[in-house]
């Protein structure tokens, strides 16, 4: 992967005072992003504001389409048209937007989706906050395929996992989510942008051989990495498609190819998962109770690990940044340690299934779940940590 | 008959230079008229002296939306009803492509009927060809927002009690600035329609009624391609610039066909740029322009600066 400085057109240096969705759009131009394609929904509409006044002086190009299907659709038109794309929304878009995930999936298009989460089910708690796509988000789309799913959890995180994001996506070919909430997109912080050549960017992986020659898909490569990628108008006369492919993209029905193209789009992020999670964990050497989290849900974590330990209890805390691929090796790690693992998350249990999973009857696994609209109390968490020890 | 073993068909073919003759044979029925518009579609390409590799070609899914994939261009074969939306991506993203949307009737205005309108609303830059054969071929022939009053398909299977569309009624309503409707029977005019389309600036679209004989002929007994052909002949009338209101299909009643509409208007991107231009003035870089372009305007610049110093 070719790592340039970003551009300085997109770098807005300096220390601002932002909410999450601005850092979103931030992020997402400091990474190179010159296209967004976004319709609007509370509580996202920020970030497709941002972008839209920033445009013109970064010399990109913002449209607010007829719907999110019609945002989506646009992002992949975008990427092979050359650019870095992106979209932003909320539960009922984020729904809207899953059968062209997939599209995005199979041709390997790279593209960033920001999903501010609010309550839901249908319209939900439209203004109050949530973390209840996390399995959407894993299994939104229909067949079998694989994302990378980004949870930031302050403002400025926001600005840092959007570059993230964009770098990954190029990196594997995979549309990156950033699975945010409303409490992080609307919460002020500070949010300090690096200058122009502070800020590493990863290119577009170019094909640069002959013309007649190029294939637009590389299967079963080294780690499955992914081949190159042109643009329309380049003179490569490529053809993609969302049915099962060959490495021309060209359709083939049968079920040989089938497996050799499937395989590839999920061990291109399986067999790298070593390289793409990332995760902060504190205080796990001694401890017998374990708090996994994401989001805004760690933030008040932290205050229900401390006051644990205040009181004596051994207690760790284990924030994901990376939500999918998920941290199995390290939940695995630490339930094969820990007395318990506790599960804080705005959703009625979600992530908690994968923790489920990986600890395999090893340890305890306690959810603290919640139906959505507010963030914990860490007294709650607290109480769970104390329950789960005993 | 005297087959020559040593042919090389794919090569001869003339229109090799357009297809991908690898992926022959097509999926396409004997008689169904979605051939004869890609033919004309390839015609007109060839005709407008356009650069090959600066068309794309995007469809939706259907037996029409099979077409990016035989077509030796840039092509995208998206997902059911979502060609036009990716169209607008390509295109904004890449403003010196000449991008065509080749799809079906189901797939242009049942569920993508949003983006249709929307696109001709912002009189985007697209060439958009609608194969209308009045059914839902690719799945078996149910009914379309363009079946006609009364024809049987296999989810009306006592026949259609709704109404139709009229496409070129809608596209003139939504702000396209150019609208045509052919018949398959009318190879050469299909053909000069998509060539002007595709020198025409903003939003282009080109109906043309076509059989589909395994599912809409056969069901509905109305013989095979042939027969449909023949109905086209006796039917079809050519009646340039009449007001779209006028061009509704009943069931193998008459078919108004010609140019319908054709003027000018600054497309999105015109728009865009014009905008913020005035807004922004100087400051503002324009969106999209060439390499070639940017210079260009950026000598101009200079030369008037130059001129103007000059004069005083
Ligand atoms: C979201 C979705 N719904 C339904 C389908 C099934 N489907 C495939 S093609 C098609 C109809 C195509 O009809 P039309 O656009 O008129 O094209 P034709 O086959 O007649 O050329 C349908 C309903 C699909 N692929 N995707
Ligand atoms: S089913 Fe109908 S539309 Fe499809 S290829 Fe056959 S004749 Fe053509
Ligand atoms: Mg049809």
């Amino acid at each position: 992967m070719r790592k340039v400085k970003a551009d300085p057109k997109g770098v807005l240096e300096g220390p601002h005072f932002m909410d999450g969705d601005h850092a979103l759009a931030e992020g997402a131009l400091a990474a190179g992003c010159r296209f967004f394609a976004g319709y609007p929904i509370t509580p996202s509409t920020e970030t497709a504001e941002r972008f839209a006044e920033r445009c013109p002086e970064a010399g990109g190009l913002f449209i607010q389409m007829e719907d999110e299907i019609a945002s989506i659709a646009a992002l992949i038109g975008g990427a092979w048209g050359g650019q870095k794309v992106m979209t932003v929304t909320s539960g009922p878009g984020f729904s809207l937007m899953m059968e062209n995930l997939g599209l995005a999936c199979m041709t390997e298009t790279p593209m960033v989706i920001a999903n501010v989460q609010r309550g839901g089910p249908s319209t939900g708690l439209p203004t109050l906050t949530a973390q209840q796509e996390m399995m959407q988000a894993r299994w939104g789309s229909h067949g079998d395929y694989r994302v990378i799913a980004l949870v930031p959890d302050s403002p400025q995180e926001c600005f840092d996992l959007a570059i993230e994001a964009f770098n990954l996506s190029e990196t594997y070919r995979v549309p990156v989510l950033i699975m945010t909430d409303e409490t992080v997109g609307h919460m002020h912080e500070k949010v300090v942008i690096p200058p122009a050549d502070k800020i590493e960017v990863v290119e577009r992986n170019w094909y640069t051989g002959p013309k007649g020659e190029y294939k637009p898909y590389k299967f079963g490569d080294k780690n499955y990495m992914p081949g190159p990628m042109v643009k329309v108008g380049d003179g490569h006369r490529f053809h993609i498609t969302g049915l099962v492919h060959d490495e021309r993209g060209y359709p083939q029905a049968t079920v040989e190819a089938g497996k050799i193209n499937i395989t590839h789009i999920i061990e291109k992020i399986d067999s790298n998962r070593d390289k793409i999670v990332r995760f902060e964990a504190d205080q796990l050497d001694d401890a017998e109770v374990v708090v996994v989290s994401y989001g805004i849900t760690s933030r008040i974590a932290i205050k229900a690990v401390m006051d644990a330990r205040k009181q004596g209890i051994k207690t760790g805390n284990f924030r994901m940044i990376t939500a999918w691929p998920f941290p199995e090796k390290q939940i695995r790690e630490i339930a094969s340690k820990v007395k318990a693992i506790v599960v804080p998350e705005i959703n009625y249990g979600q992530m908690v299934m994968e923790v489920e999973r990986l600890a395999a009857g090893k340890c305890k696994v306690v959810s603290v779940n919640s139906t959505g609209g507010a963030v914990h109390d860490p007294k709650e968490i607290l109480a769970a940590i104390k329950e789960a020890r005993s | 008959m005297n087959v020559n073993a040593n042919a090389n068909f794919a090569q001869d073919n003339p229109m090799s230079q357009f297809l991908r003759m690898e992926r022959m044979p097509h999926i396409w029925c004997p008689g169904c008229g979605i051939g004869i518009v890609v033919t004309a579609f390839a015609e007109a390409i060839k005709k407008s002296g356009l650069d090959l590799d600066k068309v794309a070609i995007v469809s939706g899914i259907g037996c029409t939306g099979r077409t990016a994939g035989y077509v030796k261009l840039d092509s995208f074969h998206s997902t059911h009803g979502r060609a036009i939306p990716l169209a607008t991506g390509l295109k904004l993203a890449n403003p010196e492509m000449k991008v065509v949307v080749f799809s079906g009737d189901g797939d242009l205005t049942g569920i993508g009927g949003n983006h249709f309108i929307h696109a001709a609303r912002r009189n985007m830059d697209l060439t958009v060809v609608c194969v209308n054969n009045f059914t839902y071929g690719m799945t078996g022939g149910q009914v379309t927002p363009t079946t006609p009053h009364t024809a049987n398909a296999s989810t009306t299977p006592f026949g259609n009690y709704e109404y139709p569309f009229s496409l070129p009624f809608l596209a003139d309503a939504c702000g396209a600035t150019y609208v045509a409707r052919w018949t398959s029977l009318h190879a050469r005019q299909i053909s000069a329609s998509i060539k002007e389309a595709l020198n025409h600036r903003g939003f282009s679209f080109i109906e043309v009624i076509a059989p589909c004989t395994t599912l809409y002929q056969r069901r509905n007994r109305l013989g095979d391609g042939l027969d449909a052909l023949e109905y086209y002949q006796n039917d079809a009338e050519i009646v340039h610039d009449i007001d779209t209101r006028l061009v509704d299909i009943d069931y193998q009643g008459k078919i108004k066909v010609g140019k319908f509409v054709h003027k000018e208007k600054p497309t999105y991107l015109d728009n865009v740029n014009q905008h913020y231009a005035n807004v922004l003035g100087d400051e503002y870089q324009l969106y999209g322009k060439t390499t070639p372009e940017r210079e260009a305007e950026a000598k101009a610049k200079a030369e008037a600066e130059a001129a103007a110093k000059g004069a005083v």
